[in-house]
């Protein structure tokens, strides 16, 4: 086939004209659709709770930090490192921490205040922040922590390439790695007393872990187990219905959150 | 050709390297593994059936657990629905062993038999065995 100049110029100016269009098109046809698929517009949201699900259910946790002390934080920890097969490393460096105690000065580091002596000798418990915009799950190359409609921040340990990008983000330390197979310091345990919780997996070498909210007894219809060791310390609740317990508790009294500027939003609460 | 006489010993001492293997294992096949359903769990069912019909259970177990997996965890949907309109609660370590409480007798046979080391067992574990 031949072409003389004129023709060749006419269909080249033809496409390139089609090709600038596109995005032009795809706007005039799907408005905001293209932007949304890429995350774009997902930021400076005002209301706590997903879009989807706003009005429905995003779940929250209260502490309440007066009611704290040594032996129902070590009741809580205790209850919940058992029902999720959490082995006890005892070496900061292979550390796996689901939920745990802390100083005043470390968990507010950015409103720590030297003369406020009524909390700086409080014990803080912490655990995942399950945040309304989660940086963990914005990094997470392959989609293993995400979040769900009611808010939780899920770990899927199926998926997870053990990258660590979201222990990275997440400002709150609240994530651990498994450097070695959690399984060889479980066996260790069990020979020295432990009890396992046969109803529960334990994770693999190289996975990220954290805590879950408990979902495996939320889907049971029964509360997370720290809530369960220390009901009157922990609540636990729908954060987007204002009839709820957790809201009319937050209403009465003053309550801390981890970080706040970073706009992470997070969904625990510390009652003072 | 050239050391003709050295090159044929050679090549008859590796086809007898070789093939040693497959002639010593000549006749001799594995039998086909016969996964155990004697468990407790199992003899107490008053019609011994599993989640779905057994042919359906044996050919596209692994493709059908990835599809509760994927149901339970990123879902949050841990309720199933069989062809039968029976509710199952869905769960490797708490719904299928617990009828299936002979994991080595059941589960390990055939994967044993195919070569095959599915990872369910890395973080799923028997929860009738001691050994974790």
């Amino acid at each position: 086939m031949s072409m003389d100049r004129r023709k060749f110029l006419k269909a080249a100016g033809l496409t390139a004209l089609v090709g600038l269009g596109g995005k032009g098109a795809f706007e005039l046809l799907r408005p905001g659709k293209v932007d949304a698929e890429m995350g774009h517009k997902d930021h400076g949201e005002e209301v706590h709770g997903d879009k989807k699900s706003r009005s429905k259910v995003r779940l929250a946790m209260l502490i309440d930090v007066m009611a704290l002390n040594k032996k129902n934080i070590e009741k809580i920890v205790h209850t919940c490192h058992y029902l999720h097969n959490v082995p006890n490393w005892g070496d900061p460096k292979d550390e796996i921490k689901w939920i745990w105690e802390d100083e005043y000065e470390h968990v507010f580091p950015d409103s720590y205040n030297e003369y406020n002596h009524i909390l700086k000798g409080m014990p803080f418990l912490l655990m995942c922040n399950h945040c309304d915009n989660p940086p963990c799950v914005r990094v997470c190359p392959v989609q293993a922590t995400f979040k769900r409609p009611d808010g939780i921040v899920a770990q899927d340990y199926h998926r997870c390439i053990g990258c660590r990008f979201c222990m990275a983000a997440c400002p709150y330390g609240s994530r651990s790695f498994n450097w070695l197979d959690p399984r060889v310091h479980l066996r260790i345990e069990v020979a020295e007393g432990r009890k396992l919780n046969k109803s529960f997996p334990t994770r693999m070498r190289g996975v990220v872990e954290k805590c879950n909210f408990c979902v495996e007894r939320l889907a049971e219809g029964r509360p997370p187990g720290c809530v369960e060791a220390a009901p009157d310390a922990m609540f636990f609740g729908n954060l987007a219905d204002p009839n709820s317990k957790v809201r009319s508790i937050l209403r009465e009294r003053v309550s801390l959150r981890r970080k706040l500027e970073l706009g992470t939003k997070p969904s625990v609460f510390y009652l003072i | 050709m050239y050391d003709a006489g050295k090159v044929m010993i050679g090549l008859a001492v590796f086809a007898c390297i070789f093939l040693f293997p497959f002639l010593y294992n000549h006749g001799e096949a594995s039998p086909k593994p016969k996964p155990s359903l004697d468990t407790p769990a199992i003899k107490a069912l008053p019609q011994k059936k599993c989640v779905e019909d057994t042919r359906f259970m044996i050919t596209t177990h692994m493709q059908f657990l990835n599809h509760w997996r994927d149901q339970a965890l990123r879902d949050g949907n841990r309720w199933y629905v069989n062809k039968e309109g029976r509710k199952i609660w869905i769960s490797l370590q708490n719904t299928c062993l617990r009828c299936h409480s002979n994991k080595k007798e059941f589960c390990d046979k055939c994967h044993n038999y195919a070569g095959v080391e599915p990872y369910c067992w890395d973080c799923h574990y028997d929860p009738n065995g001691s050994k974790l």
